[in-house]
């Protein structure tokens, strides 16, 4: 099989790295050889992160080619603009419907795109849009809207439903196994 | 056994645990930090410690060698600079317990000041160097490193870069060796490098240096795989996977030992194909090599690849013109998203008093290195690790030969004094300087990931640990009387200090003192909020570029409390009180006493 590729965005601290694992996990135990990569250091400081998984039968690169992502999965919706020429022609993009303002537009300095999610609408084969945030809120807790952008990940992918929710129990402190498993269902269940 | 996802850096810490190192030391650094943050995993076998830099981690590895214990000392590429005095000893004093080197290096620059390429360093040292392609790799060139060296009697250089210390991918774990038993053996002629001493061990590198070569041309990881085009690819390092993905009917040889370089194996690789091209990350290394080994051949290197940046199977297609990498999006309306400091950061106030007195800093290397950055904007230097002070005394003494004097101060970190700021400021003090030199001490290394060091008060190991006490050092160790401390978040009382340490005429050190906001990210406190009748929109408060504060659709400041964690700085700056607690009673964050926390109230 072709190798594929998934692109996780966001702001520091939104659990992406996170994320990544579990996806890579997943993909890991239904066989596929997996590489991920992510970019540590500066950018924990409230700046941006990328993570991105490729996986296959024989994946060499951990990086990601331009115009190559087959998902972007973003936890902010700049952020899904920011990496766009990452993604593929053919390319899909899940958004979270969150806008988290950089520094520079929250000093006045620079404009947020008030037409971000139309401009991904242009440049997508499919978009969806999911208010995680909003439902991690309402499920109690604003961290697991990760978990939520995995489960709506999943429903779109050809993968026996089992297994990510065993890396999801596995993956995250016993405490709050429940909690989680309900937040991957909530993205899985979700219909835009 | 096995098969797991790890991480270069998590590999490299397996590696140590099977190849029966029982001695790692480190200072933290991007993208080597985890490394030794996963050896403790093992530390029921393996003694992991934080050096004050990389010259004591080094040399501290170096006299473990000398018991026979296998010894293992990272550091990210600038780190090496600092080790660079013990690194060339070692060499010539070889290994009796094998010792391995990391460096990571940073091509990308994503967290460092530039992009060297330590390969450098290896035939400079004339000392093997190791340089994996992933994660197996990485695990399996420790064990492979600690054979080297004990066979060879070197110490052993191990390159990672960025992509190899952050990528995952599948690694195979072994048993764990059992270890020689450490015994210290006295072995004056190889240890004591007085120079008669010493020419003799520069022979031995010599012929060592010899013997690796041809080992080099038999290595089992300098492999050549089979093409079906007589066109070649030589790489190292992670450029060996971009290779393959752009070359997929090439033949490869791929050099997991790229110096000493494989010479021999190299011509006959060379005789199978028409042309070479020759990938890796930084300078071109194993490819001078090769076009000295085979002066005839036709091969493409840096000619035509970038000298800067990351490789990538992009940046190869487009250097051969074989991808058109035109965007489908330009960019110019998305904004930036700078890192900044965090909303608490005790380091905010400090920066914000420096615009108001229209104070420029001599940097360094931080998180405060941030207040570099917009809006703070103050701070016009950076070079290295504890050049705040040295750049400083420097400037002070230059325009003092002409008459002049400079508004300007030093800042650095806890732990960056510790590592190379104090010898700094004994010159200040020795040289009749005048300076004021201002210590951020947030009690911990920040930047990398919250490493302890030796103001913490606990090891990497998690045991109780004496505690440096900066102030103290600095007044009764140096004897600098005009040492004095202040709080963080006090905003007036790091003002006036300032204002009354620039116009002294000697030198001084201003200590701020306040734990990394980080350190209680599990607490919740009560955030700040805006009174809207009486915010007249004067955005001083924007200034202190906390992320926490913007402006809502009226212009009115907006605090975003999710973010805040009510530090009560923003408070102070606003002329119209317009800004105080949601909640009086609290629980606020600047009422916990500096000294709760220092003796054990990290929450």
């Amino acid at each position: 099989m072709k190798t594929k590729s998934i692109l996780i965005c966001g702001v520091g601290g939104q659990g992406i790295l996170t994320a990544s694992d579990l996806l890579s996990d997943v993909l890991l135990l239904a066989g596929f050889q997996v590489k991920k990569s992510e970019v540590h250091g500066m950018s924990q400081r409230g700046g941006d992160v990328i993570s991105t998984v490729r996986y296959g039968d024989q994946v060499f690169s951990p990086l990601p080619a331009l115009k190559e992502i087959d998902y972007i999965l973003a936890f902010e919706k700049l952020e899904a603009l920011r990496n766009i020429n990452y993604l593929s022609e053919k390319g899909k993009i899940l958004v979270n419907d969150f806008e988290w303002q950089p520094l520079p537009v929250a000093a006045g300095l620079e404009k947020y795109p008030a037409d971000t999610i139309e401009q991904l609408q242009k440049l997508a084969a499919e978009l969806v849009v999911i208010p995680a945030t909003r439902l991690a809120n309402e499920l109690g807790n604003e961290k697991v809207s990760n978990v939520i952008l995995i489960g709506l990940l999943a429903s779109r992918m050809d993968i026996d439903k089992k297994l990510w929710l065993e890396v999801v129990a596995k993956k995250v402190p016993p405490r709050f196994i429940d909690l989680n498993l309900k937040a991957f269902e909530c993205g899985y269940n979700f219909k835009p | 056994m096995a098969k797991e996802l790890l991480s270069g850096n998590e590999a490299i810490a397996r590696g140590a645990y099977e190849a029966g190192i029982t001695f790692a030391s480190a200072y933290p650094g991007t993208p080597s930090t985890e490394i030794l943050e996963n050896i403790i995993r093992y530390k029921d076998v393996i003694h992991a410690q934080w050096g004050a830099n990389e010259k004591t981690a080094m040399e501290e590895a170096l006299g473990a060698s000398f018991t026979g214990a296998r010894a293992l000392v990272a550091m990210k590429h600038v780190g090496l600079n600092v080790a660079a005095d013990p690194f060339f000893s070692a060499s010539y004093i070889g290994a009796t317990g094998a010792l391995v080197i990391i460096s990571a290096d940073d091509p990308g620059m994503h967290s460092s000041q530039n992009e060297q390429d330590n390969r450098h360093y290896a035939v400079a040292a004339k000392m093997p160097v190791l340089e994996p392609a992933d994660s197996q790799e990485a695990r399996d060139m420790v064990l492979e490193a600690v054979k080297i060296s004990e066979t060879f009697d070197t110490p052993v250089l191990i390159r990672m870069t960025t992509r190899t210390c952050h990528s995952r991918s599948a690694v195979e774990l072994g048993e764990r060796q059992t270890p020689p038993e450490p015994e210290y053996k006295s072995d004056f002629l190889k240890r004591n490098l007085l120079p008669g001493n010493a020419r003799k061990r520069h022979a031995a590198v010599e012929e060592r240096l010899k013997k690796l070569a041809l080992f080099s041309d038999t290595f089992s990881h300098n492999i050549i795989s089979k093409g079906k085009e007589r066109i070649g690819v030589l790489a190292s390092g992670v450029s060996y996977q971009y290779g393959r993905e752009v070359f997929p009917d090439a033949w490869f040889l791929k050099l997991a030992l790229p110096y000493p370089f494989p010479v021999n194996l190299f011509r006959r690789f060379a005789d199978l194909v028409d042309k070479i091209y020759v990938l890796e990350e930084n300078d071109p290394i194993i490819e001078t090599f090769a076009r000295l080994a085979t002066p005839q051949k036709e091969i493409i290197g840096k000619d035509v690849f970038p000298l800067l940046g990351e490789m990538s199977q992009d940046t190869i297609r487009a250097s051969l013109g074989l991808k058109d990498m035109t965007p489908r999006h330009d960019g110019a309306t998305i904004p930036g998203r700078p890192p900044s400091l965090c909303a608490g950061c005790p380091h905010t106030a400090f920066f914000y008093n420096l615009g108001v007195l229209k104070v420029q800093s001599r940097g360094d290397i931080g998180c405060y290195t941030l207040g570099a950055l917009r809006p703070l904007s103050a701070m016009d230097t950076c070079v290295d690790m504890g050049a705040s002070i040295t750049v400083l005394l420097g400037i002070e003494k230059a325009l003092e030969k002409a008459g002049k004097t400079i508004k300007q101060v030093a800042v650095i970190g806890d732990s960056t004094f510790f590592h190379s700021g104090i010898t700094g400021l004994v010159d200040i003090i020795y040289n009749h300087g005048k300076s004021t030199v201002v210590i951020l001490d947030n009690s911990i290394t920040a930047m990398t990931g919250h490493q302890e060091n030796p103001g913490s008060g606990k090891t990497l190991m998690g045991q109780e640990a004496r505690r440096i006490d900066i102030a103290k050092l600095v007044r009764d160790g140096l004897g600098l009387e005009h040492t004095y401390e202040v709080d963080g978040y006090d905003v007036k009382a790091i003002r006036e200090l300032l204002k009354r340490e620039l116009l002294r005429e000697e030198p001084s050190v201003i200590v701020i003192r306040r734990p990394c906001v980080l350190l209680y990210r599990k607490a919740k406190w009560s955030p700040m909020s805006v009174d809207k009748e009486k915010c007249t929109s004067c955005k001083v408060c924007l200034r202190l570029g906390c992320p926490a504060i913007s402006s809502d659709s009226d212009d009115k400041s907006l605090i975003n409390e999710a973010l805040c964690t009510g530090c009560g700085v923003c408070a102070q700056v606003c002329a119209f009180k317009a800004i105080s607690f949601a909640d009086d009673k609290g629980p606020h964050i600047n009422s916990v006493s500096l000294e709760s926390f220092l003796t054990g109230g990290q929450q």
